[in-house]
């Protein structure tokens, strides 16, 4: 396992200087196409402090990152209810797949163009897109969640007297939780990609404007701490995620 | 809710007819808004209007193709991007599944590389390769390739160690190892990566033609859209969302068969 960490850090060294010895040193390749490292801690500062593409780094990360929160947000709400509503009946499960089934090949960045179409440039129009985004595999996961509980559990809580809301409530809902949260997190991947997808197809604001803007200005050092910042963003929220999931599901680690 | 609380289920013809009604409900919904006038055509177009934009853009062309001529731009630089993704990812995954140094060189690396997503990488793709058929190649293969490794070092890690050692007692070299061993028996994950990785590419694809290419059915989205005609964006939409089934029903059926052949059920 030390052997293991201390052969990728050493190969990650290698690259980079590699990198840097390839651009900044030897010049072997063309910095207006692959930024240098220099490049882009000088295209990271300068977003940082004066700010690049309407704002600074930290008010276009935390724009894109409200729009994804809130995203998010309404899909889990709608997505996990709808999910387990039909996981729970079959009669309303038979009434709503044809209409989910009819829209659910249908790649969420497809619905950008309409998205704008409908309301624009603005804030809705990217909560629109990412709720579409990330609706279904959280409705996805959270059917398949109920429909995999044990049913022995179900039948030992029949047994023991519980209610019908007490089964579905105790022995369900908590047994559906851990691929609730699967959904969740594949619902959150979507998010980010759905919304660096709609801020660079029109935005006024946001890290997808400053790629469409790098990108635009052929600034390559700027487009890769676009992208880093994504990433970095991408990763922290579903590290928060996690973190919620193992609050959530504490019963698991017995 | 009492469908899965009581043992008796509900008989097939009430759950048949249930769907024939949410489909009703779904299509008929929509119509009735669509042509009440509570919201604009320039909004909620009706599906017989979709419809009809669809049949139109069959024979008469539109954004300077018909609607299959688009679909059939999209679809081929689609197989490029995802035959260049299984092509590097699948050989890669195997490899890092069989040397262990590999696998610690390559993972820091590859992990970073999953949080970045696919389509950030559009203005680079477009900066190094341009946007005609590089550059929208290069988006799909960064949508499909994660999977293709992932898929395939999984499935080598599967296989069982000592088939390996036989193998190589027998006197197989690491690459013929590699072909007649690993990866027979690594092939149903292998081909469940490849479906997953190629419905993230045919998406990553509709974003880039959304971005930056002015071909393809994304690029139809798009001029639907500046048009101010949504029922041509819900007929592409419609067109992409088929392309894509197509693509997933056809892996699929892949998969299936080769689960069967390579004797694996799980």
């Amino acid at each position: 396992m030390k052997a293991r960490t201390l052969i990728g850090l050493a190969t990650v060294l290698v690259l980079l200087l590699g990198w840097y010895v390839a651009t900044d040193l030897g010049g072997l390749i063309d910095r207006q196409r692959f930024p240098s490292p220099s490049d882009i801690v000088a295209a990271g500062s300068q977003i940082v402090s004066r700010g690049y593409a309407g704002g600074t780094l930290l008010t276009q990360a935390l724009y894109s990152l409200r729009l994804v929160v809130l995203g998010f947000l309404v899909a889990a709400v709608t997505g996990v209810p709808l999910g387990l509503m039909m996981g729970l009946s079959r009669r309303f499960e038979a009434l709503v797949n044809p209409a989910f089934l009819l829209v659910r090949p249908i790649p969420p960045l497809a619905w950008i163009p309409l998205a704008i179409v409908w309301l624009g440039l603005a804030d809705g129009a990217k909560i629109l897109v990412i709720w579409f985004a990330a609706f279904v595999p959280a409705v996805i996961n959270s059917h398949t969640g109920i429909r995999n509980v044990d049913q022995t559990l179900v039948a030992a809580g029949r047994v023991h007297g519980a209610s019908a809301a007490q089964i579905v409530w105790e022995v369900l809902i908590p047994g559906a939780m851990p691929m609730i949260f699967t959904g969740l997190r594949l619902s959150l991947q979507a998010s980010w990609t759905t919304l660096v997808a709609a801020e660079l197809v029109g935005a006024v604001f946001g890290l997808g404007k400053v790629l469409s803007t790098a990108y635009r200005d052929i600034y390559p050092a700027m487009i890769a701490v676009g992208m880093i910042t994504v990433a970095v963003l991408g990763a922290l929220t579903t590290k928060i995620l996690e973190i919620i999931e193992r609050r959530v599901i504490r019963w698991r680690e017995y | 809710m009492a469908g899965i609380l009581t043992a008796a289920r509900p008989g097939r013809g009430q759950l048949a007819l249930l769907s024939v009604a949410g489909t009703a409900i779904f299509f008929g919904l929509w119509q009735i808004l669509a042509i009440s006038g509570l919201v604009s055509k320039f909004v909620l177009p009706s599906p017989t209007e979709v419809i009809t934009a669809g049949l139109t853009m069959v024979v008469e062309p539109f954004a300077g193709n018909t609607i299959q001529g688009h679909v059939i731009a999209s679809f081929g630089r689609w197989a490029m991007g995802f035959a260049l993704a299984a092509g590097i990812g699948i050989p890669l995954g195997l490899a890092m599944g069989y040397w262990r140094v590999l696998d610690a060189m390559v993972s820091p690396i590859f992990e970073a590389y999953r949080y970045i997503a696919p389509l950030a990488w559009v203005p680079f793709a477009a900066l190094w390769f341009g946007t005609g058929i590089g550059g929208p190649v290069m988006v799909i293969f960064t949508g499909a390739f994660a999977p293709c490794v992932l898929n395939a070092y999984r499935g080598a890690h599967l296989v069982e160690r000592h088939l390996i050692e036989a193998a190589r007692t027998l006197g197989a070299g690491s690459l013929r190892v590699m072909a007649e061993v690993l990866l027979p028996g690594a092939l149903p994950s292998v081909v469940s990566g490849l479906r997953v990785g190629a419905g993230l590419g045919w998406q990553s694809l509709i974003g880039a033609e959304l971005i930056v290419v002015s071909s393809g059915i994304g690029y139809v989205l798009v001029q639907g859209q500046s048009n101010l005609a949504p029922e041509i964006v819900i007929a592409a939409m419609l067109a992409v969302g088929l392309t894509g089934l197509l693509i997933d029903i056809a892996l699929r059926f892949a998969e299936s068969r080769i689960r069967r052949r390579w004797g694996q059920t799980a």
